[in-house]
């Protein structure tokens, strides 16, 4: 079947089966390989995207599912060639992963978080990021970049990323 | 070595691999698009046990985009079966089952499809004419006989190995006190959220496999080309591959074989993918599930004097690398403490259940719960306080290097004042004094103390104590750096990573070495026929390995370049100088060689370097485990890993007496492994043991119905801990440098996982102290606890 989805700002027109997961669809219709499935059933969160500044789990719906939203990927924060948004910078700076796999749906789970909430407490960040399992980091290392992002950026006196 | 005398080893540095992975552009298996690529799913047995009577493919093949369905008898006519290490030739072990299928899920059948949701569709439409056989499941019936699960093996077990060091008998019967304790420790495993994956190609005409995997294994290229019947130069594995998680677990050597057979018989290339399910179920990575039955010798005062230990290991279907996980524990047997004399009976028998393979510690985990709870109990006998048995027990500062009843020498330790440490800003009075009126308001509250060792440095020296047919003793890694004719430096490291942040270790230490800043040293991985020896990151080695064998790569270049420097310079070489990649005239500083002097000679102006050198400015380094690797002796004895870190846990913790939940209060750890390379990345895989290990302690099993089939198959009903889980931990660190090692540090993988299991343990049978009740079963589960505490409340009444 034909949709058309808008993923990243830009609007796609797209062949797919019926069947095909939003997961699969961003991943192998349009290379956006950042979304990574971890278990398919919605728990681990290692495929979260952001649909209209919300993080969601794309291997939980169809793709056909997300036209007329807009959806957004770890592709779509990343500011420019080699370059990395306040929470991805949080993220090195603290080293808030291991292997990486888990990352990209952290970074976005954090994205969501901060653009609701520019002060978030520990325990907010501890909700906001308990859809996201994490194997490598026992968190501790994810919860202070984003508690890093967010006084950064509280800092920084600029757009907040809902806006931009 | 101090670490206080570096400039960029132990300094608060950034971890470069993180870049690539906060952007989403990790090079994971499932992101290797290769043109044409058709995709496997696995048909798979549903009964505990059963003869496979016939497989009819018909109507399989005949859907939309099926290409091919291979079965385990023509696998098997093509390959060999997997190495196990074993001597067991009667329980192979295949990708496919072969006649026989031996534990519910495990693979009977694979579908070749163009798409892997066409390659699900064709499998559920393999028609398997089963005959359901008589099955076993626990591990004791197991080892008294029962069903067999292979026939032609003539019983279900696979190891039974008795070791005695010290006078054991004597010491028993000349002590006044003894206990004994059944411990449990529960099937579960480290379950990374990356499957394993694999994509295997074949070119016919270069005659080369090219194997892209989430792999994390000792000898993987040679193991493929063993079982396809390949010579090992013919598979080319790529280790520029990022892992999503290991923690030992990811093997999956039966998958690669799969795909690297179809590869070559559909000449086009092959992805397995595991889901979620296949990895859970029939992905053969479950972790040990071993029940220990413990005696100890002790006096008035708490002093052990000597242990017998019998561990029964149930470690599934097939070998795998579980029965070697009994006798990795063998190096550090004792612990950190310092028992004379020690009984080790190791069984491992097979079940129709998921075979295991290697996890975190490799068997360390379940034993030091056993040895820890035993600390406790021995305590409570005495009605004296845990905390003290242990600093009577722990080997002292000043005893070190320390040689255990079983062969090995722990190289460094400061127990006492790691202990110290953790306990000089938290009064452990106030500590109990806290639990004490937790308890007067009603709650269940209890204090877990564990200590905990983390061999590391790995060797295999465990592999000849449990099989006298194996030499092998111990395993290299490796590292080679370029200088390139513009003078950039270029290091390339030869084995896959999953999360350990290789790349800047040795940047790091490379830069260190050199003294020029590790962010313009670029590191790589090349494949497997581009490489030297490594024996990938196992046995917590590879800060000491593959940081061990940089170090001595650099040293190598900075040697050559000094003694092109004073050969140029007209000066003898205990003259030249060398610094921040200048080397310089002792006597007349300003009679200098440049970095790029010296590159110009290296390279352009060969006739300006010494007699016999190469020119260019490459060099390598094939580093062997410190203390090396020598066989044992006949009564069992060996030196195994060379370092030893030192973990010190601490834990308050309630239990909601009417749920039964637990609730981790307060967490301290003290935490030595010697000199830290990069405190971030130890820090982290602290962190990630310690929540590992509350998975583990709390709530990951990997439960069997009586009917033989696997219910905690999913994320739901194998909950890994989330944010909320894991509480925040006070972690001390202190540095007991190793004598062994190039800046003294040690492994620091493991002991989270090693210690935490044991702590919460110990706090929760604290916890349940008043009620009269203990459990020494892991995982200590919720709905355990709370029918626990319900029944002991309603007999108290």
């Amino acid at each position: 079947m034909r949709i058309k989805l808008n993923v990243n700002g830009g609007d796609h027109v797209l062949d797919v089966e019926p069947r095909t997961t939003l997961l699969d669809c961003l991943r192998d219709h349009l290379g956006l390989k950042g979304a990574h499935a971890g278990c398919e059933h919605g728990v681990c969160g290692a495929c979260t995207v952001l649909s209209d500044g919300v993080a969601i789990r794309s291997c939980l719906m169809f793709a056909v599912q997300a036209e007329g939203t807009n959806i957004t990927t770890i592709e779509g924060v990343t500011p420019g060639p080699g370059e990395l948004s306040p929470i991805q910078d949080a993220f090195c700076e603290t080293h808030g992963m291991q292997c990486g796999y888990c990352t990209p749906a952290m970074v976005l789970a954090a994205h969501a978080l901060l653009a609701d909430n520019p002060s978030p407490t520990r325990d907010e960040i501890v909700e906001a990021i308990s859809g996201n399992l994490c194997r490598c980091t026992g968190y501790a290392q994810i919860v202070e970049a984003i508690a890093l992002a967010a006084e950064r950026m509280r800092g920084a006196n600029r757009p907040s990323d809902k806006r931009r | 070595m101090n670490s206080s005398h570096h400039r960029y080893v132990s300094a608060d540095r950034r971890v470069r691999e993180d870049r690539r992975f906060v952007v989403g552009k990790g090079a994971f298996v499932a992101d290797i698009d290769l043109p044409n690529t058709k995709h496997i799913a696995l048909v798979t047995c549903p009964h505990a046990a059963a003869r496979i009577k016939s497989i009819d493919k018909r109507a399989a093949l005949k859907m939309p985009g099926v290409h091919y369905i291979v079965d385990g008898r023509e696998l098997a006519e093509a390959t060999l079966p997997l190495m196990t290490g074993l001597d067991t030739p009667n329980v192979p072990r295949r990708p496919l089952a072969l006649d026989v299928a031996r534990y519910s899920g495990e693979w009977v059948a694979a579908v070749v499809a163009d798409t892997r949701a066409q390659a699900e569709d064709a499998a559920e439409a393999v028609e398997v004419d089963y005959e359901p056989l008589p099955f076993i499941l626990d591990a004791e019936q197991a080892l008294a006989g029962g069903p067999l699960v292979h026939e032609a093996h003539g019983s279900n077990v696979l190891l039974d190995k008795t070791f005695v060091w010290g006078e054991v008998d004597k010491d028993f019967a000349a002590s006044p006190r003894k206990l004994s304790l059944r411990v449990k420790w529960g099937r579960s495993s480290t379950v990374p959220i990356e499957t394993f994956g694999v994509v295997a190609s074949w070119d016919p005409w270069r005659e080369i496999l090219d194997v892209y995997a989430s792999i994390q294994m000792p000898r993987y290229a040679d193991q493929i080309g063993a079982a396809l019947k390949l010579p090992s130069s013919s598979v080319r594995v790529h280790y520029d591959v990022d892992v999503g998680g290991s923690y030992g677990v990811k093997r999956g050597i039966k998958n690669t074989v799969l795909a690297g057979y179809l590869a070559r018989r559909l000449g086009v290339p092959i992805r397995l993918i595991e889901d979620r399910l296949e990895n859970m179920r029939g992905g053969d990575a479950h972790g040990p599930e071993r029940l220990f039955d413990v005696d100890v010798a002790f006096d008035d005062s708490g002093i052990i004097r000597s242990m017998k230990m019998r561990a029964l290991e149930n470690v599934g279907a097939y070998a795998g690398r579980s029965p070697f996980q009994l006798g990795k524990p063998i190096g550090s047997i004792v612990g950190p403490y310092k028992i004379k004399s020690v009984q080790y009976r190791a069984i491992a028998v097979v079940t129709n259940k998921t075979t295991q393979d290697a996890v975190r510690g490799f068997g360390q985990g379940p034993t030091n719960l056993a040895l820890e709870r035993v600390m406790d109990e021995v305590a409570n006998a005495l009605g004296l306080d845990p905390l003290e048995i242990r600093r009577r027990n722990l080997i002292r500062h000043e005893e070190f290097p320390y040689l255990i009843p079983s062969g090995t020498t722990y190289d460094s330790g400061d127990y006492h004042t790691v202990i110290d440490k953790v306990l000089a800003d938290t009064s452990y009075d106030a500590l109990r004094q806290e639990r004490d009126r937790l308890r007067t308001e009603g709650k269940l509250a209890g204090i877990g103390i564990a200590a905990c060792l983390e061999p590391s440095g790995g060797n295999a020296t465990f592999e000849a104590l449990l099989n006298p047919n194996i030499t092998t003793s111990t395993f290299m890694d490796s590292c080679r750096i370029n200088v390139d004719g513009m003078g950039t430096i270029a290091a390339t490291m030869h084995t896959t990573s999953s999360g350990q942040g290789h790349e800047t270790l040795v940047g790091t230490v490379i830069g260190e070495v050199l003294q020029v800043d590790p962010d313009t040293i670029r590191v790589t991985r090349p494949d497997s026929l581009n490489s030297l020896p490594s024996g990938t990151p196992v046995g917590s080695r590879m800060a000491i390995m593959l940081g061990g064998a940089a170090f001595h790569a650099a040293q190598k270049l900075k040697t050559k370049l000094t003694a092109i420097a004073a050969h140029d310079l007209g000066i003898p070489l205990e003259r030249a100088v060398y610094e921040h990649g200048n080397v310089f005239d002792r006597s007349a500083p300003q009679t200098r060689r440049s970095w790029a002097d010296l590159v110009q000679i290296a390279h352009r102006n060969i006739h300006r370097m010494p007699n016999g050198f190469e020119p260019g400015l490459a060099v390598s380094h094939i580093y062997e485990v410190p203390t090396g690797g020598t066989p044992p002796t006949a009564d069992g004895r060996v030196q195994m890993y060379p370092c030893f870190s030192f973990e010190f846990h601490l834990i308050l913790l309630s239990i909601d007496p009417d749920l039964g939940t637990p609730q981790i209060l307060r967490y301290r750890l003290g935490h030595d492994c010697g000199t830290q390379i990069n405190p971030k990345i130890v820090r982290g895989m602290t962190m990630g043991g310690i929540a590992h290990g509350i998975g583990a302690a709390l709530f990951e099993e990997f439960a069997y119905n009586d009917d033989g089939q696997l219910i905690a198959q999913t994320f739901m009903d194998y909950p890994l801990p989330s944010s909320h889980e894991v509480p925040p931990v006070e972690i001390i660190d202190h540095e007991t440098p190793s004598p062994h090692t190039v800046f003294g540090q040690k492994g620091s993988g493991e002991s989270g996982y090693l210690g935490a299991p044991a702590a919460l343990a110990n706090a929760i049978n604290d916890a349940l102290r008043p009620l009269g009740v203990s459990i020494n079963t892991l995982p200590l589960k919720i709905s355990n606890l709370g029918d626990l505490i319900a029944a002991a409340r309603e007999k108290g009444k």
